[in-house]
């Protein structure tokens, strides 16, 4: 997983609250195993009935482009598990994304992917959207993960919380599968008690 | 010291901690499907590592698959290279798949209870946000992300951290007609889309006591739609008559042994919880959602709301799901034309869902200009149902009969509505565009959505019944 410290990029508000999965990453037809996750990003609300670009939608105009940050609402990433809805902020170099909220399974895929999901009370969010809609894409903002501050035009410093552990995970891009192998001893000697307490746990087979 | 049920599951099934302070929670059983399963086939296989535990390990077909009789892997082109690359990864891992045309393919969520895959008090994961649907035979379920299902393929275990616990307690007895979709719509109308969140629920109370498990599945499927990754009811002697003889239940003295240890499945006296809600379900009329999320629900009987009623931070989504639904707030639910009914995924497509359709159904006819389809979960219910007659019911009516998957659930499979029409559907997510672009869903239950086709239009199942509407 690419190591995450410090993000510098343009800010981009998305004002909404609950926004899910289907929106982020829409299910895409006509397609196959290797997904264009640039492409996937918003993919509905990009575009107009007819299929060409919707002018007003907040990541096609032209100063939020490129984009890197983007500030919303509450519970942002409900809906479905689909890590597409990471994977496409990834390829669209969006590595921060600052809500009120976020849904439980979005955030774990968000650090999973080097993502970094951070969580502001409703005033310190509505200080940062204010700057950031203040700022329209003019200025970049800093995350800086190692200070766990924001800084950017319209304002002074903002620190934010995270976990430690969480906070760890990013900064040194850990592999979460690979933190877990370390374990593996742990896992065969559970393994080996419940085999003997509860047996039905350890086997699944057809009894047929 | 007195725990709850949540806590003796997790307590049980913790392996140890890990540096991060993430606890290892072994999972025992893991179930696939082929959205998802091929980026973890190839992630172990560029790292060279097995699955840690394939015997634990099924896969189902489901999303993608086709529902049109005769179906097979190209029948729906955009699903043949998932449903091939999961067959390939699963052979050369060793994993029970069921494949296109197995007897038990089907939904993940309905397949892995009715086979006897999912047990009391096991843990359980699902690379898909609704795997607490089998919370209803009181397992302890998790959806989870790509990375996450891969991570469980190499260590049989997930990395989390450990909810808070919520007990939802449901009491009185439902009217007729009135399910436990109603009663979940209700509830998720009441606590918000976040209300779970970062929750175990545990259901309990008379309403679910009395709830066959069909029921109590649907109801825990649902937990989502409030937030909640896993919500489970404890299990009772409805639970384990109904798991008994399931081929991969356990059988004979183990049976006996496994009993022992799930009757000691309860949540103990005066364990504590970190929030309780309580829902009095005795006077619920049938529930439906009139807008874009699963919150946005309002008795069978009642109109859009006004803005003005609803708490601030609610509005804009109403707001934008006025527009997008073609509704005008004040408008009464009953009698808007559908044109589109749809019975079936993970949610409400067993037996018990499809006889109670059918029941409104037989001797009438879906009204004209009505597409209404019939999903059956599994090829077992759809087996079950056609040996108990009740295709020829819907077919006689008017409704198409399909093999069983997803479906038009999120349209993965290509079936799907047109733009601006107006659907009453069985499933669990009405967001923008789910159902095919611009389509206008609403959620309900299987009973509400029957009758709905009947009329043409949003109906009360017991004014329909009653040959009054
Ligand atoms: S039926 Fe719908 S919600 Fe259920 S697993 Fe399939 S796509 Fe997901």
């Amino acid at each position: 997983m690419q190591p995450f410290s410090s993000h510098t990029a343009v800010a981009a508000p998305l004002l909404r609250d609950d926004i899910n999965t289907d929106q982020i990453a829409p299910v895409m037809h006509g397609r196959d195993l290797k997904e264009d996750y640039k492409v996937t990003l918003f993919y509905r609300a990009r575009r107009r009935d007819d299929g060409s670009e919707d002018p007003d939608f907040i990541l096609n105009k032209p100063q939020f482009r490129d984009a890197g940050i983007l500030v919303t609402g509450n519970n942002f990433g409900a809906g479905s598990s689909r890590e597409s809805a990471v994977w496409a902020m990834v390829a669209n170099n969006i590595r921060v994304i600052v809500a009120k909220s976020f849904a439980d399974i979005y955030r774990e895929n968000c650090l999973q992917n080097g993502v970094l999901p951070i969580v502001l009370t409703a005033q310190e969010a509505d200080d940062l959207t204010a700057r950031v809609v203040a700022a329209n894409g003019a200025a970049p903002f800093t995350v800086d993960l190692v200070s766990q501050r924001i800084s950017g035009p319209g304002g002074a410093e903002m620190p934010f919380d995270i976990a430690a552990a969480d906070r760890i995970r990013l900064l040194e891009g850990l592999d979460d599968i690979g933190l877990t192998l370390k374990h593996m001893n742990e896992i065969a000697s559970w393994e080996q008690r419940i085999a003997a307490a509860q047996p039905w746990l350890q086997t699944a087979k057809d009894s047929r | 010291m007195p725990r709850t049920l949540f806590d003796k599951i997790w307590d049980l099934h913790l392996v140890g901690q890990r540096a991060d302070g993430r606890d290892l929670l072994y999972i025992d059983r893991h179930v696939l499907h082929e959205l998802h399963a091929h980026h973890g086939f190839a992630y172990l296989q560029k790292q060279q590592r097995k699955v840690h535990r394939p015997d634990l390990t099924f896969a189902v077909q489901d999303h993608t698959v086709a529902t049109k009789p005769g179906r097979d892997d190209d029948t729906n082109p955009t699903g043949a290279a998932f449903i091939k690359a999961m067959r390939e990864g699963t052979r050369r891992n060793g994993i029970r798949l069921f494949d296109v045309g197995d007897p038990e393919q089907g939904i993940s969520h309905v397949v892995a209870p009715e086979v006897g895959i999912v047990l009391p008090g096991a843990t359980h994961a699902v690379p898909d946000s609704h795997a607490s649907t089998v919370g209803g035979l009181g397992a302890l379920a998790f959806g989870c992300g790509t990375t996450e299902m891969t991570h469980v393929l190499a260590t049989q275990v997930m990395a989390l951290k450990r909810p808070k616990r919520m007990r939802a307690r449901l009491d009185g007895r439902l009217g007729a007609h009135v399910s436990s979709k109603d009663v979940a719509l209700r509830l998720i109308a009441e606590l918000g889309v976040a209300g779970a969140r970062g929750y175990a629920v545990e259901y309990g109370g008379s309403a679910i006591l009395a709830m066959p498990i069909e029921q109590r599945m649907t109801l825990c499927n649902l937990n989502i739609e409030m937030g909640g990754r896993s919500g489970f009811v404890a299990p009772d002697d409805a639970t384990f008559a109904w798991l008994a003889g399931r081929p991969y239940a356990p059988q004979g003295a183990m049976w006996d042994r496994a009993l022992e240890h799930w009757r000691t499945l309860i949540t103990d006296d005066d364990a504590a919880f970190d929030r309780e809600v309580v829902l009095d379900c005795h006077a619920l009329e049938p529930q439906i959602t009139w807008g874009t999320d699963p919150s946005q629900v309002v008795g069978i009987s009642g109109r859009v709301p006004e803005p003005a009623t609803l708490d601030a931070s609610r509005r804009p989504a109403a707001e934008s799901a006025f527009a997008y639904m073609g509704l005008q707030p004040g408008t009464a639910l009953l009698g808007l034309p559908v044109n589109r009914v749809f019975i079936g995924s993970c949610t409400n497509s067993r037996l018990p869902d499809l006889e109670v359709a059918a029941a409104v159904v037989r001797g009438r006819r879906v009204a004209a200009g009505v597409a209404a389809m019939v999903v059956p979960g599994s090829s077992t219910v759809k087996r079950e149902a056609e040996a108990a007659g009740l295709d020829r019911v819907f077919r006689d009516a008017g409704f198409f009969w399909g093999e069983s998957g997803c479906s038009m659930c999120a349209g993965g499979n290509g079936d799907r509505g047109a733009p601006g029409e107006r659907i009453v559907s069985t499933t669990n997510r009405n967001f923008e565009n789910r159902q095919g672009p611009k389509t206008r869903t609403h959620l309900a239950s299987p009973a509400t959505a029957a009758a709905s086709a009947i009329a043409g239009r949003i109906a009360d199942v017991r004014q329909v019944l009653a040959g009054a509407a």
